[in-house]
């Protein structure tokens, strides 16, 4: 495909009407995760889909619709998480421990000094 | 240390995933950025602004792209996950199209990129298949009240790109001047296309 029309800097046509597709930088990592397992065919689209259909119609039973607070990419990596343990390639307590793990890593780990 | 489960960073929480698919060599990180800059930078609502643009200057192309829009979209190069079975919408006098998914956010991804966030909030979700009219005009968009409306509820099966009405005074414009001033909000349903 062939670009015609400029597609970068601020003349663009529509791309996004001024909103970032991702608003903070874990929301890309989760969406990336999702399209890529479905890819590689770790899980169909409509597996990931109907968890996170459930994610979200728990949020929103739990918090009611016009709380501003809903968050979708939070819903979507616990889709995600959701869709691998039934696929049985994450067991239920493996995000949780690795995420301890990293917690405890001291202040400034990912900067060299 | 440990943290309850609900109150997980998801910034923290991702990266935990992303660590141990990568070691279990599930993920390619590589793969998966390629992933995320095709959606970032390439993928967007430009597609669809280039669909609606030919339908509405090669009135073959506009019938070929409402009776199989799938093939149609196929044939400008727009293809891909989220794009298996698009049907189009044509935007007339009689009727105002404008497209939801009550459940969770199934979008056209090939010819509009990823769902801006108010298509994806709960309240939009709900409120504009209860009540339409009102919910446009909120977002600025009052449909004459002699104009039906039709809300068409996206699923895994069935995604929808709404055709809007050419602006009048656009006669003289070729199809690239006419993708400039097809905004998203147009091709969902929400907004019309204006040539100011």
């Amino acid at each position: 495909m062939t670009a015609l029309l400029d597609t970068d800097g601020p003349g663009s046509p529509p791309r996004d009407n001024g909103e970032l597709v991702f608003a903070e930088p874990w929301e890309s990592r989760a969406f990336g995760m999702a399209v890529a397992l479905a890819d590689a065919g770790a899980f169909t689209w409509d597996a990931f889909r109907d968890r996170l259909i459930a994610r979200i119609a728990r949020w929103e039973a739990e918090h009611g619709v016009d709380n501003p607070s809903f968050r979708y990419y939070r819903c979507w990596l616990r889709a995600l998480e959701d869709v691998l343990v039934s696929a049985g390639e994450l067991a239920p307590g493996d995000v949780l421990n690795r995420s301890s793990t990293l917690a405890e890593r001291p202040a400034g780990h990912d900067h060299d000094h | 240390m440990s943290i309850p489960p609900d109150r997980i960073p998801p910034a923290l929480r991702t990266e935990a995933l992303e660590q141990l698919l990568t070691e279990r060599g599930l993920v390619d990180p590589s793969v998966m950025e390629r992933f995320i800059a095709t959606y970032e930078r390439d993928v967007g609502p430009l597609n669809g602004a280039r669909v609606v643009a030919r339908a509405w200057t090669d009135p073959g192309y506009r019938a070929a792209l409402l009776c199989d829009g799938t093939a149609a979209i196929e044939e400008m190069g727009f293809s891909g996950p989220q794009g298996e079975h698009i049907v189009v919408l044509e935007q007339s006098e009689e009727v105002h199209h404008v497209v939801v998914c009550t459940l969770c956010s199934c979008y056209p991804w090939p010819v509009l990129g990823l769902p801006p966030s108010w298509y994806k909030d709960p309240a939009y979700r709900a409120r504009v298949v209860r009540e339409p009219r009102t919910v446009l005009s909120e977002m600025g968009l009052d449909v004459p009240p002699e104009r039906r409306i039709e809300v068409w509820d996206s699923s895994a099966e069935v995604r929808y790109l709404v055709l809007p009405q050419r602006p009048a005074g656009t006669g003289s414009w070729d199809a690239d001047a006419l993708a400039g001033i097809v905004t998203r909000d147009a091709m969902v349903g929400v907004a019309e296309v204006s040539a100011a």
